[in-house]
């Protein structure tokens, strides 16, 4: 474009508020890419859900435990593909700002019904044949720097004493989103060793069904099955069962959000006005540019492509900046597992840098084009 | 020589526009800053309050939290008879206690939340003498009673005093309500330790934990000493204080450090508004301080005068910023207490330190957006300036 060096002389002429502002700019869209990591982080449970998955825990309160003997009779409801079983184990491994969750699973069906979360072949038999093996999420091995072949000590809590596990291997999510925080252990394992605390029971069950629409006759049948039992239990999709975990979160999710975004727009309100105020300075030089014949248009054009351009620089590396952060630190591991800037989050924050510019310079742009030359020119 | 503060206020009166600018940016990050103190203060202070340093916690040895201890019926016993601990007219002031959680729906989003409901011994107000029971009366031995605390009926539905509500498989009664001071406890449920067990299934002889009431915070040692070394007994005792303010730290850690983030980001952004409002102060007033150098104030007293207005600009944002926060303080708001699986209400919590930090806040966010453009301002020199335009 012929008329670039023209702008870009424009927008060097004052390097210090080039740099602020594009590093108000950078500043807001980094903060929004932000802020869609912690939304994401708190939802990741509901984002990545099974919409073919049911969880059974039991009535009384998600930390009581089922009979193990309700496997068979699950398995037999018409509609039921797969099912497995997992227990919370709780346990510290070396301090307990190292928390991560560990569950005691069962090694035949685990990975049937989480077909999302991977492990090889090699390594999934090995932990089978270990009684005392373990097989642990990629971002918790990476955390602690963890080997397959590493022991890995752990402090019980709720099961007391000291357990070791030989870690067999480690599973990777299908996707980014995945949770790759948990450990799993042999159920067989915690039983043998917890036997009078554990008495046949298991924490909770998670099942598959061969189609999703069935899942709601699925979870009545199955609560009708145990009604009036000593165990009477609550079925329902494992998106709806994240969802209340995450409702049970709080607000605290809500108000930094609602902050954040506060702040974004606050943001963006004085960047944009710290443009406009750039603009309005220079009306005697757009009054010359005017006189020597250049159109009305081409003045609007000229002090939008300067405002747009700072918008894009400065928001297209905030944003950048926020998904580079997030994917290589994650600020509290131990409570939420996954912190990454979602594309949309992207591609909405470009938009948002956009239309701030093309907001905060057509109003001055607009009063460009409109301007009488006599006028501005007469103006000091 | 000082340039008088008044030359100061003027100006920023005269450019009032870029001013509000600076102030709104400043003002928006204390209130921020000072909202996500008062959340985690608040929070904090909620669990820190429930526990009292004359009181001692037991649990069995590696549980660190209530939920996964078990003490058995054995064990209470030789408590009962520990030194250090006080007595009341019915004996020894013992409550042990079994702690279950049960899903209500909260009120405000229909969505079931956990409830802790705690069984407790008769003595359990005794051992907890901050407790008072505002509405109705305690509950008694043996029966399936309630009392709950007195976040609980505002909270979840169906919790109200006198009403009946069904969990556990038993028919239970809401006989009373109590007032914990703010704490922890004021959105628990209490229910008789015996009949909790009963109607969960579990061993009568087991409980989760065992609160003492000592004869004075320093029989605390003796106690601990004498109960360690007894090999009948596998237990960690600890003060109920640090117990509970151990239990806050997972939540507080998430609120300051996501809280953190958003203030710092604020802050460098708040920096760039000052900066660029005084830069732009500083180069449109290029002749007025040209004059002032000319006529005998030093570069120093140009330099003071321009950082004492951007501190000016910063405190009136920092004032701001802690005047919108205010009425935040003690509204209530609920999260999920890490390390019992169930819901806790609290308020925010603005204090005068609180404040003060966001004033102090403010005053670092001016100095640093307003040292650069007086330094700039002072090095000027004085005759091309004077002969500007």
């Amino acid at each position: 474009m012929k008329y670039s060096t023209l702008i870009l002389a424009n927008l060097f002429r004052k390097k210090i508020r080039l740099i602020l502002t594009l590093g108000s700019f950078f500043v807001a869209l980094f903060l929004f890419g932000m802020l869609a990591a912690i939304r994401g982080a708190f939802n990741q449970g509901v984002d990545v859900a099974g919409a073919d998955r049911l969880v059974v825990i039991n009535r009384v309160s998600l930390i009581s435990p089922v009979p193990l003997s309700y496997m068979d009779k699950i398995r037999q409801i018409k509609g039921v593909k797969y099912i497995t079983h997992m227990s919370w184990f709780g346990g510290v491994y070396q301090d307990p700002k190292n928390f991560f969750p560990k569950f005691a699973v069962d090694v035949e069906n685990q990975r049937l019904v989480y077909p999302e979360l991977l492990v090889s072949d090699a390594e999934w038999n090995n932990f089978v044949k270990d009684r005392e093996g373990a097989v642990v999420g990629a971002s918790v091995a990476k955390r602690f720097g963890w080997k397959v072949g590493d022991r890995i000590p752990i402090k019980g809590d709720i099961f007391s004493g000291n357990w070791e596990f030989n870690l067999d291997g480690i599973y990777h999510g299908k996707d980014a989103q995945q949770d790759e925080s948990q450990m799993w252990f042999q159920w067989n394992y915690l039983e043998e060793r917890a036997k009078d605390q554990i008495k046949g029971r298991v924490g909770w069950y998670t099942l598959r069904v061969n189609n999703p629409d069935d899942s709601g006759r699925i979870a009545k049948e199955i609560d009708e099955k145990f009604a009036n039992s000593s165990y009477e239990t609550k079925t329902e999709t494992e998106k709806s069962f994240a969802t209340g975990f995450v409702k049970q979160l709080g607000n605290i999710q809500f108000l930094i959000i609602t902050i954040g975004s506060v702040v974004f727009f606050t943001l963006l309100l004085i960047t944009g006005n710290t443009m406009a105020i750039a603009v309005r300075e220079r009306t005697g030089e757009l009054a010359v540019l005017k006189a020597v014949g250049f159109s009305d248009r081409f003045i609007l054009l000229f002090v939008m492509a300067e405002s747009l351009v700072i918008a894009l620089i400065g928001g297209g590396l905030g944003i950048i900046a926020s998904k580079i952060l997030a994917a290589v630190h994650n600020p509290i591991p131990n409570v939420l597992p996954y912190f990454s800037v979602p594309n949309q989050a992207l591609v909405m924050g470009f938009v948002l840098a956009l239309a701030v510019g093309l907001i905060s310079g057509i109003i001055p742009a607009i009063g460009a084009m409109r301007l009488r030359v006599v006028d501005a020119l007469r103006r000091v | 020589m000082a340039i008088p503060v008044v030359y100061n206020l003027r100006s920023v009166r005269q450019r009032w526009n870029s001013s509000i600018v600076a102030v709104l940016g400043i003002a928006g990050t204390v209130g921020v800053f000072v909202a996500m103190l008062s959340l985690a203060h608040g929070f904090k202070a909620t669990l820190v309050a429930s526990g009292t340093t004359d009181n001692a916690l037991v649990l069995r040895a590696g549980a660190n939290a209530e939920m996964n201890g078990a003490v058995t019926l054995d064990e209470v016993r030789i408590l009962q008879d520990a030194p250090g601990i006080a007595r009341g007219a019915n004996g020894p002031l013992v409550s042990a206690e079994a702690v279950m959680i049960a899903p209500f729906p909260l009120i405000s989003t229909g969505t079931d939340a956990n409830v802790q409901i705690r069984g407790v011994s008769p003595t359990a107000l005794e051992v907890r003498k901050t407790l008072k029971i505002v509405e109705g009366r305690f509950l008694q031995p043996g029966l399936t009673e309630l009392v709950v605390g007195r976040n609980v009926a505002g909270t979840y539905a169906g919790l109200k005093m006198g009403s009946e509500v069904r969990f556990g498989g038993a028919t239970w009664h809401v006989v009373g309500v109590f007032d914990a001071g703010g704490s922890a406890f004021d959105s628990e449920v209490w229910a008789d330790a015996h009949v909790l067990n009963q109607v969960y299934k579990r061993p009568d002889n087991i409980f989760q934990s065992v609160t003492v009431h000592l004869t004075s915070p320093d029989a605390m040692q003796q106690f601990k000493d004498k109960v360690s070394a007894d090999p009948r007994m596998n237990v960690d005792i600890d003060r109920e204080v640090n117990y509970y303010s151990k239990q806050s730290q997972t939540m507080t850690s998430i609120i300051t450090t996501l809280g953190g983030i958003v203030a710092i980001i604020m802050a460098i952004g708040a920096v760039f508004g000052a900066l660029n409002t005084m830069y732009s102060a500083v180069s449109e007033r290029s002749r007025e301080i040209a004059t002032l150098r000319a006529l005998g104030f030093g570069a120093g007293s140009v330099v003071f005068s321009f950082t004492v207005e951007a501190l000016l600009i910063s405190f009136v944002g920092g004032v701001v910023g802690c005047l919108v926060v205010l009425p935040l303080n003690g509204f209530t708001t609920g999260a999920m207490n890490w390390q019992t699986f169930s819901h806790l209400a609290f308020a925010f919590k603005i204090t005068p330190p609180l404040l003060l930090q966001g004033i102090i806040f403010a005053l670092v966010m001016g100095l640093i957006g307003g040292l650069p453009p007086a330094i700039r301002a002072a090095r000027r020199p004085v005759a091309p300036a004077l002969r500007g335009l």
